[in-house]
């Protein structure tokens, strides 16, 4: 066969699941939407984890920790406790707060300068500010960074500042599982749906596949046309969970704006990335596919032309 | 072309269609097949067409034994062959052109061949000009036609039909089994199934005659020398 026969072939089958589903636009418009529900679920759940991430993008690595000094400790020996940090693994950044520029930070920022005033002696201890580096940001990490400062000397406490962004991490880790699930129940549902709509379209035509058969029609040459439908219906429904993206995104963005101004941030809704579109159609097209490909495979055997 | 050595046929129900039936049917040649409804004939045809293995037996059909032809080679043999049901099978949703080029398209035949095949086809059965007619609007006849061009289009070496002219008035029944005579005169093996005695006759065919699923007559070569190889 060459490749323009083959080509030919294709096309015609193509052309022909195209027109048995424009014939029954009820029928498909109903099937496609309940795969495009299905596809855009997911999607939505996904593009609202990446918006979250990417709102709070400047702290989800932000992660440090302010280790205090006890309060004689002297700003020497501060410095040489920050340099000594330096050389731990882990360690990405180390800076000496001296005591008196730390009251002078709390005395600009706090609104209680006329209550320091009042002091005789700086209070506030000398600190070091520790951010640790990029691979030892994750909990198991930190904790254990905090437990080797805390045992030195001349340590009072260490405080983790930033807990909450650990916090926010574990929450946008479950929250992408959840993703992953909802993904892989839905998925199953679009398989099911094609699955079930292709078979009930091969019953509906089993006069033509027994003819087909009977004049010399191999199994391919039977199941192309349903494969096709089923590789129709993903785009479709992977169009109509596009539309239904964008359409949340259009409703969400002035609210979304007014939230993040309400925070003095200027962020606005992101819609579906290059990325997330290209796992939409791709997602689409190969459950379509596979859904048909299943079906077809077992129902089709079953028909074999009687004389 | 075809040869059938010792060949019984049992359904799944238990019912013996054929018992050690044999017979040879040359290239080129015209053969009726006749007996009672139920003597066997159209288990004959399945068998040719392999719709049906044999359970006992060899059937052996443009040189290839059905017995043991693997299923990922069954289309192939199948358009090999070309068949002509009583009810004609039609597409009743597709034009007569669809319904007739239906062999050429699952065989892969480039589309202008397609085209030029088919009216060449429709032309044989004198149907040249109702291409775009649907099923429904013609006559029985037309339609029986319809499934004889289907059935010839590709140019199979082999056509088998199974009571073509059951639905046919006489004179009908004549046209179409001189459609028939004119295949096989262009070197096509033919074999038909039939009960109409009328016109067997008129046609003056070799007949092999089935009763209860064994060959009561055989006019000419019984094949004594295959029975005698075993």
């Amino acid at each position: 066969m060459t490749p323009a026969i083959f080509g030919t072939r294709h096309a015609q089958a193509l052309l022909g699941s195209l027109g048995r589903l424009k014939r029954n636009p009820l029928a498909t418009v109903l099937t496609l939407l309940v795969i495009g529900l299905a596809l855009a679920l997911p999607a939505a759940l996904g593009l609202f984890v990446a918006n979250a991430q990417s709102a709070t993008g400047g702290f989800s690595h932000a992660v440090d920790m302010s280790v205090y000094l006890k309060s004689g400790v002297p700003l020497a020996k501060a410095q040489q406790l920050a340099a000594n940090a330096r050389e731990r693994p882990g360690v990405e950044q180390v800076t000496v707060i001296a005591a008196d520029e730390g009251l002078e930070e709390f005395r600009k920022y706090s609104g209680f300068g006329a209550a320091l005033d009042a002091l005789q002696s700086n209070p506030l201890p000398n600190v070091l500010h520790v951010v640790p580096s990029g691979d030892a940001s994750g909990a198991a990490a930190l904790e254990s960074l905090r437990r080797y400062f805390a045992a030195w000397p001349e340590v009072d406490v260490v405080q983790l500042d930033t807990e909450w962004v650990l916090r926010f991490n574990a929450i946008l880790t479950v929250l992408r599982r959840l993703v992953l699930i909802a993904a892989v129940l839905l998925g199953a549902g679009v398989l099911a749906v094609v699955g079930n709509t292709i078979r009930l379209e091969i019953l509906n035509r089993r006069a033509e596949i027994e003819v087909t058969k009977l004049v010399g029609g191999s199994n391919a040459f039977v199941r192309r046309p349903f494969l096709y439908t089923g590789l129709l219906y993903g785009v479709g429904g992977a169009v109509l969970a596009w539309v239904i993206l964008e359409a949340a995104v259009l409703v969400l963005d002035q609210p979304v704006a007014t939230l993040a101004q309400l925070y003095g941030s200027r962020y606005a809704l992101q819609g579906p990335s290059g990325e997330v579109l290209a796992v939409l159609f791709g997602g689409g097209m190969a459950l379509g596919w596979l859904g048909a490909w299943i079906s077809a495979h077992r129902h089709l055997r079953r028909i074999e032309p009687r004389a | 072309m075809i040869l059938f050595e010792r060949v019984s046929k049992r359904y799944p129900n238990g019912r013996e269609a054929l018992t050690n039936v044999s017979f040879r049917i040359e290239s080129g040649e015209m053969v009726f097949l006749t007996g009672r409804s139920g003597a066997g004939k159209s288990t004959v045809l399945k068998l040719v067409a392999l719709l049906e293995r044999p359970t006992r037996g060899t059937v052996t059909v443009n040189g290839k034994s059905t017995g043991t032809l693997k299923a990922r080679h069954i289309p192939a043999f199948r358009r090999q062959v070309g068949v002509v049901f009583q009810d004609h099978k039609l597409l009743v949703d597709r034009p007569v052109f669809d319904n007739v080029a239906l062999p050429l398209v699952v065989a892969g035949a480039p589309l202008k061949e397609v085209d030029k095949r088919v009216r060449a086809a429709l032309d044989q059965v004198g149907l040249l000009g109702k291409e775009r007619m649907l099923p429904a609007e013609l006559s029985v006849g037309e339609q029986q036609r319809v499934g004889i061009a289907r059935a010839v289009v590709s140019k199979p070496p082999l056509i088998i039909a199974d009571e073509p002219t059951g639905n046919l008035d006489p004179d009908l029944s004549l046209e179409v089994m001189r459609l028939f005579r004119r295949f096989s005169d262009v070197g096509v093996t033919v074999l038909v199934a039939t009960h109409d005695q009328h016109i067997v006759r008129e046609l003056a065919k070799r007949e092999i005659v089935l009763a209860s699923g064994e060959i009561q007559s055989a006019d000419g070569d019984a094949l004594p020398h295959v029975i005698a190889k075993r």
